[in-house]
C-alpha cells in the first residue's frame, strides 16, 4: 500500500472496480453499436450515469456502520410508502404501474426494493438473539418484511421484480442459519404449488412466455421471435464474432431491444464467444469479490448485507444471461452494467455501494479471531 | 449438515454455529454461482461455436432477401419475324394482401396517388377477396415514373405494397390475334399446387399463358428468372443489394401466321360475327386465323375489368370463342367440289350429265333444287351449285363413299396444332348414324348429307383444309409453328386433268357463270377459284334465313383458292348469321386481294372502316366505353403507344413495306381512340343503325 499511487485512491477495492469499468466500457461499446454506430443516445448517457451513481456509490461506501443499522428500516418504509403510493397514483406505463412520476425523474420504487429488503433483513437479523434463530420468531417478521412488498410488485404486475426481492430475501435468511428444513420444506412446498400458480396467479401473458420459452419453435415469428432472434445473433457470432458494428441482426432490427434486455445478444453476435466470456468473467470476479467481503466482514450485519447485495446483482445477471440463451423464459430484466437504463443502473450501483461500505467497514475492522 | 438435522429437544445455537454456517452456506452460494456461470459459458459456447453454423445461416437468412425477378417472356413473333405479342417495359405497383393489415386504408391510399378510378378501385378489391392472399395482385401497370416514384417514397406507410419496374405483355393488333395468341395472367391457386408451388408463380409480376398459344408454348416462353440479393431489415426495408443475376428472356416463338395479313383478315370482318382462315397451299403454312368479334388480349392480361369481361360474356357473338376452332357450322354447298371429287374416284366421268327439273326424285320422293337448272354435268353442278346433281350421285355410290373422302379432305378430323382444342365435327355416313343414333341411313340422309346440310357440321379450318387440299391434290396438313424444312404431303390419286377440271369449274363460280361472280379479284391476272354456301340454322318456316332477327340468318360460307390454275393460297371464311354466301366471298376476296397487292386490300378496307366507326381495335374500345357509359362507369381512354416496332404486325404496316412514298401521303388514322364516352354512344349507335341498313350489302 505504498508506492506514487496516494493510499485513498490505492485503497480502493480495485479488484472489483476495474471488471465493473471493463464491464461498463464494454457495455458502452455495444451500446454504441445498438444505436448504429453512434453516441447517442444510448452509449454517452450510459457513461454519464455510471459516472453519476458511482459518485453516490462512493457516498454509500462513506457510511458507518452504526448509520446503516438507524437507517436501515426508515429506508425500508419509505420505499414501501412508495410502492404503495406507486399502486395509488403511479401512472400507467407499458402495461403495469411501476413507475412513480417524482418530476425531475421517474423512479421505480420495486428497483430500491431489491437493495432494500437486503438492508432491512440484515438489520433484523443482526439485531435477533442468537438464540432465537431457529424459532418462529426468526421466521415469521422476516416473512412479513419480504412478502409485504412482493405482494406491492405482484399487483404492478411485475413478476421479474417481485422473483428478485423474494430471491433477495431468501438468500439473507439463508446465510443467517435459519434450519435447513425450512428451506427444503419451502422449496418442496414451491414446487407443489408452482403449477397451481402458473395457471391461476400468472397473467395470460405471462403463461404464454412460458409455453415460448419450453418450445420456441412453435411460433417463431411471434412469441418465440425474441428467444429464437436472440440465439440467431449469439450463434451466428461464433468465436469471435462478426466484428465490432458489424451485427447484422442488431443493426437490422431483427433482435428485439438491443440495447437493454438482449445486450447481450447483441454483444455475443459482435465480439463472439471471446466476447461472452468477457463479460462472464468480469461478472464472476465481481461476484468472488462480494463474496470475499461478506466472509471478510467480522459482524453478522456486514456479512448479510455483503452476501444480499451480491445475491441481488446476481439474480439479474443470471436471469438475463438464462434468458437471452434460450434457458429462461422471457423476463424484463436487464443485465446489469451493460444495459441501458437508469433504475437497474441505480439499484445496482447501490448494491456496489453498499459492498463497498461494508468492504471500507471491514479494512476499519478486520474479523480477526480474538476481536469481535 | 448440522443444523438441518432434528437436533432434540432444541437446537443450541451459538455464535460459533452461526459463523460456521454462514461461511457454509455462503460458500454453497458461491458454488452455485460458479457453476451456473460455467453453465452459461457452457451453454454459450455450444451456442456460439458447435451449433454456429446454422445460426449463422439463420443470421444469413434474416438478414439477405432473395427475390426472383419474373423472366422477360418470349415473343411470339410472324412468319417475318415482327412481334405478334412482346413485352412493353413499365412500371407497375402490387399489392400483397397476406402482408397488408388494412387493405381497405392501403387501397385508399393508393387511390389517392395513383388517381385511380372508382371502377378500377372496385375490381382491386374483388381480385383481392377472391384471390388467395399470399398472391400479389395487381394494383396499376404502365404508370408513369413520377406515379411509380411517389408509391416508392410512401412505402412504410404502405405494408404489403411492391412498386416495381418491370414488363408487360403487349399484343399490338390486339383483338385481331386474341383468340389466336390467347392472353398472360397471374397463376391461380391451382396452377400454383399444379407447378409444385414454383415461387416464380407468385412473384408480383409474374405471369403466365393461359390460353391459346400463350398457354401451349408457356415452357418456350418462360425462360429463366433472375434473382435479386437484397439486404433487408427486420420491417422488410431494403438497405442495399447484394448481388443480382440476370432473368434469361423467353425463347421467341415463330408462328406461319402472317401479321398483316391477319389483321386484315380481323378487321375486314367487321361488324359481323365470323372467321378467315388462310393457308399456304405449298407448305400447308397457316397464314391467317382470324375469329371476330374477339377481346382485346391487352385487356386480359392487365387483369380483366369487371365491367369489361361481363360485357364479353353477355355478348352474344360469344367474343370469347374462337371460332375458327370451335365453330361449328353445316358447311353447305362448299362441300360440293369435295363431293365431286368423290365422284370421279367412283369413275363418275365429269361430262355425265342428269335434268335438274328443280329437283330430282330420289326414292320415292321428291327433292327441291334451289332452281331449276336443265341439263347439268359436273362443272354446271359445282358453279351453279345445283342441288339435283348431288342428290343423283351420292346416291348412285353411296355417301359411305362420299364420307370416305371428306375425311381424306380433312372434314371430321383433328390436325396436330399447337392448340388448346379443336372442335372436330360430325361427317355422316351410315355406320356413324348406325353408332350414333342407332338407327338406319335413309334415302333422305344421303339428300341432305350430298349438299352438306343434315348432320354435316365442320369448323372454318377444316375447310380451309379441305380447299388446300382439293386445289392442290396433295394432302396438305396445316400447321401452326414455323419451322425451317419444308413438308412433304402425300398425293391423292387424281390425273392433273381431273384436278384441272374442278380447278376450272370453281373458278367459273367466281370469274364465269357462277354464283359469286362479285368475288372476283381486282387482277387481271390472278383470278380466284371459290365456292359458296349458305347453311341454314332454323327451318323455312321460322324464318327466310335473309332477313329478321340476326340468331335466325342463314350462315354464309366461301371457301376459295387463288390463283386458280397455280394455287398458292387457299382458305374459309365463315359469317355467322351473314344471312347467306353473299356475305362471305366479299371478305375472302379482299383478304386476297391483300394478300396480293396490300395496297388495293387496304383501299378496299378503308372506306368500310370508316362507315363501320373505326378498326377492330377501336371499335372495341369504344364499344366498352359506351357499355360502361350504360352501367354508369367510367373508363379512361386507353394508353398510346410510341414505339414503331409494334407496328408491324398491322395490316398498314405492309403499305409501308411495299410503297414508302405512297403512305407518305396517306395519313393513317390512329388506332386509338381518344374520343369521350358521350361522343361514342351518339356515334356508334348511328354506325349500328347505318350497318344493319347497308352493311351486308357487298
Amino acid at each position: 500500500m505504498s508506492g506514487i499511487v496516494p493510499a485513498p485512491i490505492a485503497r480502493q477495492p480495485w479488484q472489483m472496480l476495474f471488471p465493473l469499468i471493463v464491464l461498463i466500457g464494454f457495455g458502452a461499446l455495444v451500446l454504441f453499436s445498438a444505436a448504429a454506430g453512434s453516441w447517442t443516445p444510448y452509449a454517452s448517457s450510459h457513461i454519464v450515469r455510471f459516472a453519476v451513481f458511482l459518485v453516490m456509490a462512493f457516498v454509500l461506501a462513506r457510511f458507518t456502520r452504526e448509520l446503516a443499522m438507524f437507517l436501515a428500516f426508515p429506508i425500508y418504509a419509505i420505499v414501501l410508502v412508495m410502492l404503495v403510493a406507486v399502486e395509488a397514483i403511479g401512472f400507467v406505463g407499458g402495461g403495469s404501474q411501476r413507475w412513480l412520476d417524482l418530476g425531475f425523474m421517474q423512479l421505480q420504487p420495486s428497483e430500491l426494493m431489491k437493495p432494500a429488503i437486503v438492508l432491512v433483513l440484515a438489520r433484523f437479523y443482526s439485531t435477533l438473539p442468537i438464540g432465537m434463530i431457529p424459532t418462529w420468531r426468526a421466521l415469521v417478521p422476516a416473512a412479513g418484511l419480504i412478502l409485504t412488498p412482493v405482494a406491492l410488485v405482484l399487483l404492478q404486475p411485475d413478476l421479474g421484480t417481485s422473483l428478485a426481492i423474494l430471491f433477495g430475501g431468501a438468500v439473507v435468511m439463508f446465510a443467517a442459519g435459519l434450519p435447513m428444513r425450512w428451506f427444503l420444506g419451502a422449496a418442496l412446498t414451491g414446487a407443489v404449488l408452482a403449477p397451481v400458480a402458473f395457471f391461476f396467479g400468472l397473467q395470460p401473458y405471462q403463461q404464454k412466455r412460458v409455453f415460448t420459452f419450453l418450445d420456441p419453435e412453435s411460433d417463431p415469428l411471434g412469441d418465440g421471435y425474441h428467444i429464437t432472434q436472440s440465439k440467431i445473433a449469439i450463434g451466428s457470432g461464433g468465436f469471435s464474432g462478426k466484428g465490432f458494428n458489424e451485427g447484422s441482426q442488431s443493426h437490422l432490427h431483427y433482435l428485439p431491444e438491443p440495447h437493454t434486455d438482449f445486450i447481450f445478444a447483441t454483444m455475443a453476435e459482435e465480439w463472439g464467444f471471446v466476447g461472452g466470456l468477457v463479460v462472464i468473467g468480469a461478472f464472476a470476479i465481481i461476484f468472488a469479490w462480494g463474496l470475499s467481503v461478506a466472509r471478510g466482514s467480522a459482524d453478522r450485519f456486514g456479512k448479510l448485507i455483503a452476501l444480499g447485495m451480491t445475491a441481488t446483482v446476481f439474480f439479474y445477471v443470471a436471469i438475463n444471461l438464462m434468458m437471452v440463451m434460450g434457458l429462461a423464459p422471457v423476463v424484463g430484466i436487464p443485465l446489469p452494467f451493460m444495459s441501458h437504463g437508469g433504475s437497474s443502473m441505480l439499484t445496482n450501483m447501490i448494491c456496489i455501494g453498499s459492498l463497498m461500505m461494508v468492504h471500507r467497514w471491514n479494512r476499519k475492522a478486520p474479523r480477526a479471531g480474538l476481536i469481535r | 449438515m448440522r443444523l438441518s438435522k432434528r437436533a432434540k429437544p432444541r437446537e443450541v445455537v451459538t455464535q460459533s454455529t452461526l459463523d460456521n454456517a454462514f461461511d457454509r452456506r455462503t460458500f454453497v452460494i458461491g458454488t452455485a454461482m460458479g457453476g451456473l456461470g460455467v453453465l452459461l459459458a457452457a451453454r454459450m459456447g455450444y451456442i456460439a461455436i458447435a451449433e454456429n453454423e446454422k445460426y449463422e445461416l439463420e443470421s444469413e437468412s434474416n438478414r439477405v432477401n432473395l427475390s426472383l425477378i419474373p423472366p422477360r417472356r418470349g415473343w411470339i413473333l410472324d412468319r417475318n419475324g415482327a412481334p405478334l405479342a412482346s413485352n412493353r417495359a413499365d412500371f407497375r405497383v402490387d399489392i400483397i394482401p397476406d402482408r397488408t393489415p388494412d387493405t381497405e386504408a392501403t387501397i385508399a391510399a393508393l387511390t389517392k396517388i395513383l388517381s385511380l378510378d372508382e371502377n378500377h378501385a372496385a375490381d382491386i378489391r374483388k381480385h383481392i377477396d377472391d384471390g388467395p392472399g399470399y398472391q400479389p395482385v395487381e394494383i396499376a401497370s404502365g404508370i408513369t415514373y413520377d406515379e411509380f416514384a411517389a408509391v416508392s417514397v410512401r412505402l412504410p406507410d404502405l405494408p404489403g405494397v411492391v412498386p416495381q419496374r418491370g414488363f408487360s405483355r403487349f399484343y399490338p393488333t390486339g383483338p385481331s390475334v386474341g383468340h389466336l395468341i390467347g392472353y398472360v395472367g397471374t397463376a391461380n391457386a391451382e396452377e400454383y399446387a399444379e407447378q409444385d408451388r414454383n415461387p416464380l408463380l407468385v412473384t408480383p409480376g409474374y405471369k403466365i399463358g393461359k390460353d391459346a398459344l400463350e398457354m401451349q408454348f408457356e415452357q418456350e416462353l418462360r425462360g429463366v428468372p433472375g434473382a435479386r440479393r437484397v439486404e433487408v431489415t427486420a420491417a422488410g426495408r431494403i438497405v442495399r443489394d447484394l448481388e443480382t443475376r440476370e432473368d434469361v428472356q423467353g425463347d421467341p416463338v415463330r408462328l406461319t401466321i402472317d401479321g398483316p395479313l391477319q389483321d386484315y383478315a380481323a378487321r375486314r370482318i367487321g361488324l359481323e360475327s365470323g372467321s378467315v382462315v388462310v393457308m399456304d397451299c405449298d407448305t400447308g403454312d397457316l397464314l391467317c386465323m382470324a375469329s371476330m368479334p374477339s377481346f382485346d388480349p391487352n385487356s386480359f392480361s392487365q387483369g380483366i375489368g369487371r365491367v369489361e369481361y361481363a360485357m364479353l360474356r353477355d355478348d352474344e357473338r360469344v367474343p370469347l370463342r374462337n371460332k375458327v376452332l370451335k365453330g361449328l357450322y353445316p358447311p353447305g354447298s362448299t362441300v360440293k367440289p369435295m363431293h365431286c371429287m368423290a365422284f370421279l374416284d367412283a369413275g363418275i366421268k365429269p361430262d355425265e350429265a342428269i335434268m335438274c327439273g328443280g329437283g330430282r326424285r330420289i326414292g320415292n320422293r321428291f327433292f327441291n333444287c334451289w332452281s331449276n337448272h336443265g341439263r347439268v354435268d359436273m362443272a354446271k353442278a359445282i358453279y351453279q351449285s345445283c342441288d339435283s346433281y348431288f342428290y343423283h350421285f351420292a346416291q348412285q355410290i353411296g355417301f359411305a363413299k362420299v364420307a370416305e373422302w371428306a375425311h381424306k379432305m380433312g372434314l371430321g378430323e383433328e390436325f396436330p396444332l399447337p392448340v388448346v382444342s379443336q372442335f372436330f365435327g360430325t361427317v355422316p355416313s351410315p355406320e356413324w348414324k348406325q353408332r350414333r343414333h342407332e338407327s338406319e341411313w335413309q334415302p333422305y340422309d344421303t339428300v341432305n348429307s350430298s349438299i352438306g346440310q343434315g348432320y354435316y357440321l365442320t369448323s372454318p379450318l377444316q375447310l380451309a383444309v379441305m380447299s388446300a387440299r382439293m386445289a392442290t391434290g396433295y394432302k396438305v396438313m396445316p400447321r401452326l409453328h414455323l419451322t425451317g424444312e419444308k413438308p412433304r404431303f402425300e398425293h391423292f390419286d387424281f390425273s392433273p386433268e381431273e384436278i384441272g377440271y374442278v380447278r376450272q369449274a370453281m373458278s367459273d363460280v367466281v370469274n364465269g357463270p357462277g354464283t359469286a361472280g362479285r368475288a372476283r379479284l381486282p387482277f387481271d391476272d390472278i383470278k380466284m377459284a371459290g365456292k359458296t354456301g349458305t347453311a341454314q340454322v332454323v327451318s323455312l318456316s321460322v324464318s327466310n334465313g335473309k332477313t329478321g332477327p340476326w340468331k335466325y340468318r342463314d350462315h354464309g360460307l366461301f371457301v376459295f383458292f387463288a390463283p386458280f390454275d397455280k394455287p398458292k393460297y387457299a382458305g374459309a371464311v365463315v359469317i355467322e348469321h351473314g344471312g347467306g354466301s353473299g356475305a362471305a366471298y366479299p371478305i375472302a376476296r379482299d383478304v386476297m386481294t391483300f394478300a396480293f397487292d396490300p395496297v388495293k386490300g387496304m383501299e378496299a378496307l378503308r372506306p368500310l372502316e370508316e362507315q363501320w366507326g373505326g378498326t377492330a381495335q377501336q371499335r372495341l374500345s369504344s364499344k366498352y366505353r359506351a357499355y360502361a357509359a350504360a352501367q354508369g362507369e367510367t373508363v379512361p381512354p386507353a394508353p398510346t403507344r410510341d414505339e414503331d416496332i409494334f407496328d408491324q404486325v398491322e395490316a398498314e404496316a405492309r403499305l409501308a413495306a411495299r410503297q414508302p412514298e405512297k403512305i407518305a401521303e396517306q395519313s393513317t388514322p390512329s388506332r386509338v381512340d381518344d374520343r369521350t364516352p358521350e361522343e361514342i354512344s351518339r356515334s356508334s349507335a348511328a354506325t349500328v343503325a347505318r350497318a344493319g341498313a347497308d352493311g351486308n350489302t357487298e
